[in-house]
């Protein structure tokens, strides 16, 4: 799926990562975890370029459209498989059809008391969540989400997760929660100092490796203890 | 399933825009059964010809041109800073209620129709034509300068200690002050387009050449006026630098003093002359007793032909046009702001040339664009819906374009139309309805005034009670348009509630 061979991702002058090496396989879901500001975000950007055609999207700012509704902005993600006449008429007097089709991805995501709401009057997990649902309305063969549960507690995250994992066999998840990433993806890449500091699947991983990535975050004491327990 | 997903209701923002909008297009449906869309059997094909013609061949060898396009320049400059004086002033008493309705009423009543009034009292010179404009945008400043400043973050305030005013000029207005700049250049330029406007009534602006060219059909020297005033209006941001700004006022109080025409015994005579006539014929002629029958036939006698062949239709007429015009600029405006919209129009030249076309349309006077869409089609409703539209269509791109560069889009965003009414519209569309719904007010201001072209609006009427001297007439449909322009802005206001957006525009 993908091929990066020591590839430098740069803004101008300042770059981002140096010399990134890896493969993606299909059907492999992949952590990329590290501190925030480290370049998760624009190795995920840069990985949809590469395959924009074939992507799910799901940003860290999600964009919605305020005064429309859950369904409407769901509905925006499929935009491209219909006519312009078919989305205006939608708009306007919304088909039963894209209605009944959409409430079930809803459903799944615990969006179903809020379907018809507008996103102004949502909270902000709930908004999270339509941005996930608006990535998932689209029939793509990879998902790539940019810290797609943020603003959701552990047990419904990984709830999430699980739900896009089970539909899109290829996924990248950009997330700063470690037990997130080590709950639901086959592998896990560290990022941090502007390069991989580890690749490596999800049941070989180690405290030390933990420790790089993580060793000015205030929160690893408590994860890696945590951590250590469970094993 | 499929009944439950049809029987539930949506809960959405969008709603009350919706419905607004909704109510907006059906007062126009309404109205459209009496559009008489009846043209005149012109023959548009030879007078386009020449029109073309003197477009080419442009004549600034016209006696008095630049007298009056410095004239023009007087007027507006003088008006505007003595108004954003008095507006100042005005604002900062705005918590009474009695300055906020004096000033609505002054406002209603549009600057044409303060010259002809004026006119009357100091006859056909400089002192009426700064007067006519500083009285109504006086009282606009006043609004639009207490709205800012109730707008402008009040914490500096609370902050400080000492007397009310010395708080205020230390914290509130340093805040306010760039809103307030812009908003007077923006007043300004509007200024110049009523100063062209009193032209039309025989003061000597550009207004006074352009309508006399018009009709006689040299549009050599049309287009020559239209193009000066074209670049004095787009220069205006180089003109109103504060050195400048300040030598062209001094200099044109010099060289255009407002002075009345007559001196001050013959304006006292004359004023006491004008109250007199504006009081209904019959109670001049035979005095009023409230308790005379008589008194009463007579003033019905007087009053009831006038409601008939005047008042009924005239303020049918405006509210007709002025109904319809706002739909049509409401269409143009959103037709034309993807036009400099960063989000819909990717490339950055095109973006300049919508930017230009958006800014002349939106300069030219709008009784200049009636005078020329009378003469293609002559006088029917017509004409006065395009002129109105086209110049305050130009007027709402502008505004809703500016603001749609706000936001930034999705990266993963589709393109094309379905981004327009998906992505763009929904995001600009109660902004967009607030600008709408304050430009409708203005709108009707200008519909009565196109009356004076021969469209049979209110100001058909009551520049024809001028002419013939039946002040007591004029001061009556005058007393109308207010009441109707009044209503109108109530009407607007609660509207705006409806979609909780105060704007300005």
């Amino acid at each position: 799926m993908f091929k990066l061979r020591n590839k430098d991702l740069c803004y101008g002058d300042s770059c981002v990562l140096r010399g990134i090496s890896f493969d993606i396989q299909p059907g492999e879901v992949v952590a990329l975890v590290g501190e925030s500001g480290c370049g998760k975000s624009t190795l995920l950007s840069y990985l949809r370029e590469l395959k924009s055609t074939e992507v799910a999207w799901c940003p860290q700012i999600a964009g919605l459209v305020p005064v429309l509704s859950v369904f409407h902005n769901i509905y925006a993600g499929t935009l491209d498989q219909h006519s312009f006449i078919y989305n205006l008429s939608n708009l306007i007097w919304p088909k039963s059809r894209e209605l009944l089709k959409l409430e079930k991805l809803a459903i799944k995501l615990g969006l179903q008391d809020v379907f018809r709401v507008s996103i102004d009057q949502l909270s902000g997990g709930q908004q999270q969540r339509v941005n996930i649902a608006r990535a998932m309305s689209q029939d793509k063969a990879i998902f790539l989400g940019d810290e797609p549960v943020s603003s959701l507690d552990e047990f419904q995250g990984l709830h999430i997760l699980q739900a896009i994992t089970e539909k899109y066999s290829t996924c990248v998840f950009a997330l700063h929660d470690l037990e997130l990433a080590l709950g639901c993806c086959q592998r896990v890449i560290g990022i941090a100092e502007q390069r991989i500091v580890f690749d490596v699947k999800t049941d070989h991983i180690n405290e030390a490796q933990l420790a790089v990535i993580y060793s000015h975050h205030p929160g690893f004491r408590n994860s890696k203890s945590e951590y250590a327990e469970k094993n | 399933m499929l009944k439950r997903t049809e029987s539930l209701a949506f809960h959405t923002s969008a709603r009350g825009m919706w419905q607004s909008s909704a109510y907006l297009l059906l007062a126009a449906f309404i109205c459209l059964p009496f559009f008489d869309m009846e043209l005149a059997h012109t023959e548009p094909g030879a007078e386009l010809a020449k029109m073309g013609q003197g477009l080419l061949h442009m004549n600034f060898a016209i006696e008095g041109l630049f007298n009056a396009l410095f004239q023009t320049l007087a007027f507006a400059l003088q008006s505007v800073l003595t108004s954003a004086l008095l507006g100042f002033v005005l604002a900062l008493a705005w918590h009474w209620p009695g300055v906020r309705q004096l000033m609505t009423c002054l406002r209603s009543i549009h600057e044409l129709f303060w010259a002809l009034i004026l006119i009357q009292i100091f006859g056909l010179s400089a002192l009426t034509g700064v007067l006519a404009l500083t009285i109504p945008y006086s009282a606009t400043f006043a609004r639009v300068f207490a709205e800012i400043l109730q707008e402008t973050p009040k914490h500096g305030y609370f902050q400080l200690k000492g007397a009310h005013f010395s708080r205020f000029v230390y914290s509130t207005l340093p805040r306010a002050w760039p809103r307030l700049i812009t908003y007077s250049r923006y007043r300004l330029e509007c200024a110049l387009r009523a100063s062209v406007m009193l032209g039309f009534i025989g003061l000597p602006t550009l207004g006074f050449h352009l309508e006399g060219f018009l009709k006689l059909g040299h549009y050599a020297e049309v287009s020559a006026i239209v193009l000066l005033f074209v670049l004095l209006a787009l220069s205006l941001q180089w003109w109103t630098r504060r050195m400048f700004l300040s030598i062209l006022f001094f200099s044109s109080v010099i060289f255009y003093p407002p002075l009345p025409a007559a001196d001050i015994a013959g304006f006292q005579h004359l004023s006491l002359q004008f109250f007199q006539d504006i009081v209904p014929a019959p109670i001049r002629e035979y005095g009023w007793q409230v308790f005379e029958i008589e008194s009463w036939l007579r003033l019905a006698d007087w009053f009831l032909p006038l409601w008939h062949a005047q008042i009924l239709s005239g303020t049918a007429y405006t509210l007709v046009l002025g109904q319809l015009a706002l739909l049509f600029s409401a269409l143009l405006g959103l037709l034309w702001f993807p036009m400099i919209s960063m989000n819909l129009t990717s490339s950055s030249w095109m973006r300049r040339s919508g930017f230009l076309f958006l800014v002349v349309l939106r300069c030219l006077p709008e009784i200049l664009l009636a005078f020329i869409a009378l003469i293609f089609l002559g006088p029917s409703l017509l004409p006065g819906v395009l002129a109105v539209g086209l110049h305050n269509g130009a007027l709402l791109a502008h505004l809703v374009g500016h603001y749609s560069n706000e936001f930034q889009l999705r990266s993963d965003c589709h393109t094309g139309l379905s981004r327009y009414f998906y992505e763009v519209l929904p995001r600009v569309y109660a902004q967009f309805l607030a600008f709408a719904l304050y430009r409708g007010e203005v709108i009707l201001r200008e519909t009565a005034v196109l009356g004076i072209l021969g469209i049979p609006t209110l100001g058909f009427y009551i520049d024809s009670a001028f002419e013939e001297f039946r002040f007591d007439r004029a001061a009556l449909l005058i007393l109308i348009t207010m009441i109707i322009n009044v209503a109108a802005e109530y009407l607007a206001l609660s509207l705006r509630r409806r979609i909780k957006l105060g704007a300005r525009a």
